[in-house]
């Protein structure tokens, strides 16, 4: 394991900052602050803060906000952004209606083109 | 589960030229896309493309996916369109939306070609409408025929930047700044000059402290940041716009692979997440290929020459093609990708500070700060000299992979040489006839008509002109030089369009022989 996954390690306090206002994940409107917290509170995985705050599982699937949340959750534990994990990709890749995803085609139709 | 012989994710430059090698083999091929029109990124380029005849160089980008889609309908392609990549599964297994069901295909091997998607910044406001991406605005001008904004600021200024901030030109926007935190413009100084000389300011160093509005976006304060990327406070610059373009980079969509359990890397070169893969697009599961920005951000050119590799290499992989066939192939696909892989800009030189040109002649510092080449530094090039009567000035000073100018003079008045990213030089020995060939060959806007002995006291300037209205014959105004400044009155004294120049219309004016060097734009 890489020193990020390294719970014992002190990564200082959580300090307030002028920013942490601002919104990161657009679609599920998560803060800086809150995924700034959520280091502190010990979501030391892209994986973990996903589960954590919903980051990256609302309309776009992170496509905005993936980069920006690595690049927060690296600043706070003093890593390079590169040494962290993304977050497993999973089947739908895009956001599907429920129905749309339980409706199998039937086999031969509108394959025959 | 329908089985194909290649199911090819995505319909863009290196997707379709992937399809084409390989239906061409007798490979059985589909290509799913999600999007409602083929082509990817190529239809929103309305710009001519950079490289040599073999690259497509001249053409515009909209037309080369035209050709595509031509070539990849009579190779026997299927093409489904709106039809979602969903999973990527074990065994090749590829599930897609298609209108409101889920289909399973299977393909004996897979080409994953889904591009990239745009980076972000974030600072105060940047969720407001009118904070868009440079591809967002793309796509609304060249697609769907909506003007983005009537003031804009883009900020980034690599060649996305700098391409779209001259479509929003054309497209009558009014383009208030051209913005970069970085201290050198990123782009093609070609694409940087052609947008100066409008009269767009460069700020480098520079980045957007906040986006002001409180529905929408009604103003931006920009500031000049340190080395460390820190603003220095009183720098603050202030604009009124209703349209604040990003364009700072682009990001492989690459998870489809990660997802069928690809070997990745975090490849900061390639642009973040990638699959490790070879110089052919080989995966580390076999018979998954990459071809295209999914392996590495580069740009289009480059891509369908990945794409017809990946293409050959999974014909062979199946069977369709002999190795040998395959070797010569590759060979020779080589040679053209490291053709566009040369020069000032080449993957290799990424990062660089490069001060002086192949030719030993130091690179314009205003070009890379302001965009524009300044008056003192233009003469040390050698596309740029002075004779009686008129003849070709080639304000092309960066070493780029682009050679077009020097086969459209019919006199040969232009040489390159064998190597593409050579500066063009003036043949002195060859004679300009005026036809303008050169001036709307040039992808960068780069070659300018110049008589300095046009009449007593007056000198003509043929300069390529691609903004409607065009000005006609008479038409009096300014004359702006490479700054975009008003340098002297000027008339249009001729205007040429012809199928050959391909939408770049040749603009001649008057301007007192004085200003024969400095003006290089109309202004009515």
């Amino acid at each position: 394991m890489n020193q990020v996954n390294d719970r014992s390690r002190d990564i200082g306090p959580y300090v307030a900052a002028p920013d942490d206002d601002m919104i990161i994940c657009r679609c599920e409107e998560i803060t800086k602050g809150e995924i700034r917290r959520a280091v502190h509170d010990g979501m030391f995985t892209l994986t973990e803060i996903r589960r954590y705050l919903r980051t990256g599982m609302g309309l776009c699937q992170g496509q905005t906000c993936s980069k920006l949340v690595k690049g927060i959750v690296a600043r706070e534990l003093g890593v390079s952004p590169a040494e962290l994990e993304p977050v497993t990709s999973r089947v739908p890749m895009r956001p599907l209606e429920m129905r749309i995803f339980a409706k199998e085609a039937k086999e031969g139709e509108q394959d025959e083109k | 589960m329908k089985r194909y012989d290649l199911i090819i994710v995505g319909a863009g430059p290196s997707g379709l030229s992937a399809a084409i090698e390989a239906a061409k083999r007798g490979l059985k091929v589909v290509v799913f896309d999600e999007n409602e029109k083929p082509g990817g990124q190529l239809f929103k380029q309305i710009h001519k493309f950079f490289g040599s005849k073999e690259h497509k160089a001249k053409i515009r980008g909209f037309v080369i996916g035209q050709q595509l889609l031509e070539e990849a309908d009579k190779a026997g392609v299927s093409v489904v369109l709106n039809a979602t990549v969903i999973g990527l599964y074990q065994d090749k297994e590829v599930v897609v939306k298609i209108e409101e069901e889920v289909h399973h295909y299977k393909g004996d091997a897979i080409i994953i070609a889904t591009g990239a998607s745009e980076n972000m910044v974030t600072f105060e406001g940047w969720t407001l409408p009118g904070v868009i991406g440079a591809g967002a605005a793309q796509t609304m001008m060249n697609l769907d025929g909506v003007k983005p904004g009537k003031k804009v600021l883009m900020l980034g200024s690599g060649n996305v930047g700098l391409v779209v901030s001259f479509q929003l030109l054309q497209c009558g926007c009014e383009v208030v700044a051209l913005v970069d935190a970085a201290p050198k413009v990123g782009g093609y100084g070609v694409h940087a000059a052609k947008v100066a000389r409008t009269g767009v300011p460069f700020y480098l160093s520079h980045t957007i402290v906040k986006a002001e509005g409180t529905e929408c976006v009604t103003s931006v304060t920009i500031a000049e940041v340190d080395s460390k990327f820190q603003f220095i406070p009183g720098t603050e610059k202030h604009f009124d716009v209703d349209t604040i373009c990003v364009a700072v980079g682009l990001s492989p969509m690459s998870q489809l692979l990660k997802m069928a359990g690809c070997k990745m890397e975090n490849n900061p070169k390639r642009g973040g997440q990638v699959p490790i893969c070879d110089e052919y697009g080989a995966t580390s599961i076999p018979g998954i290929f990459v071809a295209g920005d999914v392996s590495g951000i580069e740009e289009a050119s480059s891509a369908m020459i990945e794409g017809r590799m990946a293409g050959v290499t999974a014909a062979e992989y199946l069977g369709y093609m002999e190795e040998t066939e395959l070797t010569e192939n590759l060979t020779e696909l080589d040679k053209a990708l490291d053709g566009l892989r040369q020069g000032m800009f080449a993957p290799k030189n990424r990062g660089q500070n490069i001060t002086e040109t192949e030719e030993g002649i130091p690179v314009s510092q205003n070009l890379l700060k302001h965009g524009f080449v300044a008056d003192d530094e233009i003469e040390r090039f050698p596309g740029v000299t002075h004779k009686a009567g008129i003849h070709p000035v080639m304000e092309c000073t960066q070493n780029i992979p682009c050679n077009p100018c020097q086969d459209a003079c019919p006199k040969h008045c232009i040489k390159i040489g064998e190597k593409i990213t050579s500066l063009p030089a003036v043949d002195e020995s060859a004679t300009c006839i005026g036809c303008g060939m050169c001036v709307a060959s040039c992808s960068g806007q780069a070659i300018f008509l110049v008589d300095e002995t046009y009449e007593a006291g007056f000198a003509s300037i043929t300069l390529p002109y691609e903004f409607l209205p065009l000005p006609v014959k008479g038409t009096k105004g300014k004359a702006l030089g490479r700054n975009g400044a008003a340098v002297c009155e000027a008339e249009v004294i001729d205007v040429r369009t012809a199928p050959a120049f391909d939408k770049t219309n040749l603009l001649t004016i008057k301007v007192p022989t004085a200003y024969a060097t400095a003006a290089r734009f109309f202004k009515a």
